[in-house]
This record gives C-alpha cells, sequence and structure tokens, in this order.
C-alpha cells in the first residue's frame, strides 16, 4: 500500500538502538459513530501484526489491537546492532492490507 | 426411465456442489489459520483477568519491581497515552500491556526473540484506570500496574 507511510527512525547509544516505527495507519476501533449517519459506526480498521527483523532475522513481533493510537508509533530497542545493519518492519492490518519499511541502522 | 438421468444429473451435480463447497472451505483455512495468529481471544477479552489467561494460559503473575512502567500519571489527551515498559531481567520472552477498564483490556503484546526486553506505543484509555504490564520471562509472569488518570476536558483535576 502505497497511500500508508511506514516511517523508521534508529539512534544508537553505546551498544543500544532503539528503533521507532511509525505508520501511517487510522487505527479505526469499529465504535466509533460515522460522523455522516449516527446510526452507523465507523467499520473497524486497525494494525494487527506488526514485525521487527534485523538483516532477515524476525526479533520482535508484536500484536496490536484496536486499543493503540491513531498513526501507531512502536519502539523497541536493540542490543549490539552494528551500523549498516537492515532493519525491516512489516505489518497487516484486519482488513488483509499490509506495509512494510526499512531502514539501515546509522 | 427418462428421468433417472435428470435424477442422476441432480445428485451428480449436488454432489459437486458439496465437494466444491468443502473445497473452498479447505482453501479458506490457511487464510483464516494465518489471521488466527493474532491472538482474538485475547483481544475481545472484557476483563483483565480474562485477556492475561487468553494470551499466556495463566493469570498469576508477580508483581515486580525489574518491571519499569512509564506512563504519565495523568494523560491530558487519552486518546494518546505514551508508554514504555521496560524489563530489566534475563530471559524476556513477552510483554504485553493492558488498560484495565477499557472495553477490551489488552492493548498489544510482543514476543520477542534477540531484542531488548522494551517494549513503546501510543495508546487509547476510555477513561481513568490502572496501566498494567504483564512480563514473561523465564517461563514465568510478571507484572506492573499503575494509575493513570484521565482528564477529560483537559483542566486537571
Amino acid at each position: 500500500m502505497a497511500d500508508i507511510q511506514t516511517k523508521i527512525r534508529t539512534k544508537t547509544q553505546g551498544d543500544v538502538t532503539d528503533v521507532l516505527v511509525l505508520v501511517d495507519h487510522p487505527m479505526e476501533t469499529g465504535q466509533r459513530p460515522d460522523p455522516k449517519d449516527k446510526d452507523k459506526k465507523v467499520p473497524a480498521h486497525y494494525i494487527q501484526k506488526l514485525t521487527f527483523s534485523v538483516n532477515g532475522k524476525e526479533v520482535v513481533s508484536s500484536d496490536l489491537g484496536p486499543a493503540v493510537s491513531k498513526d501507531p508509533l512502536v519502539g523497541i530497542k536493540l542490543k549490539g546492532a552494528k551500523p549498516g545493519d537492515k532493519i525491516q518492519v512489516n505489518w497487516s492490518d484486519n482488513t488483509g492490507k499490509s506495509g512494510s519499511g526499512e531502514a539501515t541502522v546509522g | 426411465m427418462t428421468h433417472l438421468p435428470r435424477r442422476l444429473f441432480l445428485k451428480n451435480t449436488l454432489a459437486t456442489a458439496v465437494l466444491l463447497g468443502a473445497g473452498s472451505a479447505g482453501l479458506f483455512r490457511p487464510g483464516w489459520a494465518l489471521a488466527a495468529e493474532w491472538p482474538k481471544d485475547a483481544f475481545s477479552a472484557k476483563k483483565l483477568d480474562e485477556a492475561i489467561n487468553a494470551l499466556f494460559g495463566s493469570s498469576q503473575t508477580s508483581p515486580s519491581a525489574a518491571i519499569k512502567l512509564k506512563v504519565p500519571t495523568q494523560a491530558e489527551n487519552s486518546a494518546q497515552v505514551q508508554i514504555q515498559v521496560m524489563a530489566d531481567m534475563p530471559n524476556v520472552e513477552a510483554i504485553a500491556v493492558f488498560v484495565e477498564k477499557n472495553p477490551s483490556p489488552l492493548v498489544a503484546q510482543a514476543t520477542f526473540a534477540g531484542a531488548e526486553g522494551y517494549f513503546s506505543a501510543r495508546m487509547k484509555m476510555a477513561q481513568t484506570s490502572d496501566v498494567v504490564a504483564v512480563v514473561k520471562a523465564g517461563g514465568k509472569l510478571y507484572s506492573a500496574r499503575q494509575n493513570v488518570k484521565v482528564t477529560a476536558g483537559g483542566c486537571g483535576g
């Protein structure tokens, strides 16, 4: 999905690397009334799976629920990541959409 | 005698339809199984204990000071509450975040294989509630909790 952006930022301090991911996603809970039609609700649309890989090896696999905020910003920490290591993030939502982003440890 | 072929035909088409139905159900199953990896029961549980139980298979957690839960004590915007969980212990397998009084308490969970025991995100809160972090390390469950006050209207209180 080209229309949903996945941004990754890394910051290394000592031997710990912070990885922050921002996905441009609505994260609809399915509980909010439709602003145009009060009897209807905005259908649920949220990310369910978000995985982090380093050089192709999965290190963190997270399951998100509708309670995660709009445009989720998820952070993890890696130990001993070297400059040049490739970090890849993949996500998929409840409607079957998916996206990914890549970054290199700086 | 002329009816027989028709009956046979009907019977056969019905059988084919049934087979096709079963076939397509079978075809759908892999996709369904993939989606089921996402712990639906845990996310739809309405009570904190049920959610922890559905996720980890047990709701017995022991409080631990090694888990650092960083959340604001007072949230100005209940739709964007920053949370950070740091588990300062070896062999962290999973971290889960719950908001006790949300309609569905489970917010997110992460399993680790080679990363530090750290997870941060932003979450929505329905009302003032305890935020609970459950950490699975070395096969045991540990927890930490903190109350977060949600102020409607943004004027403190």
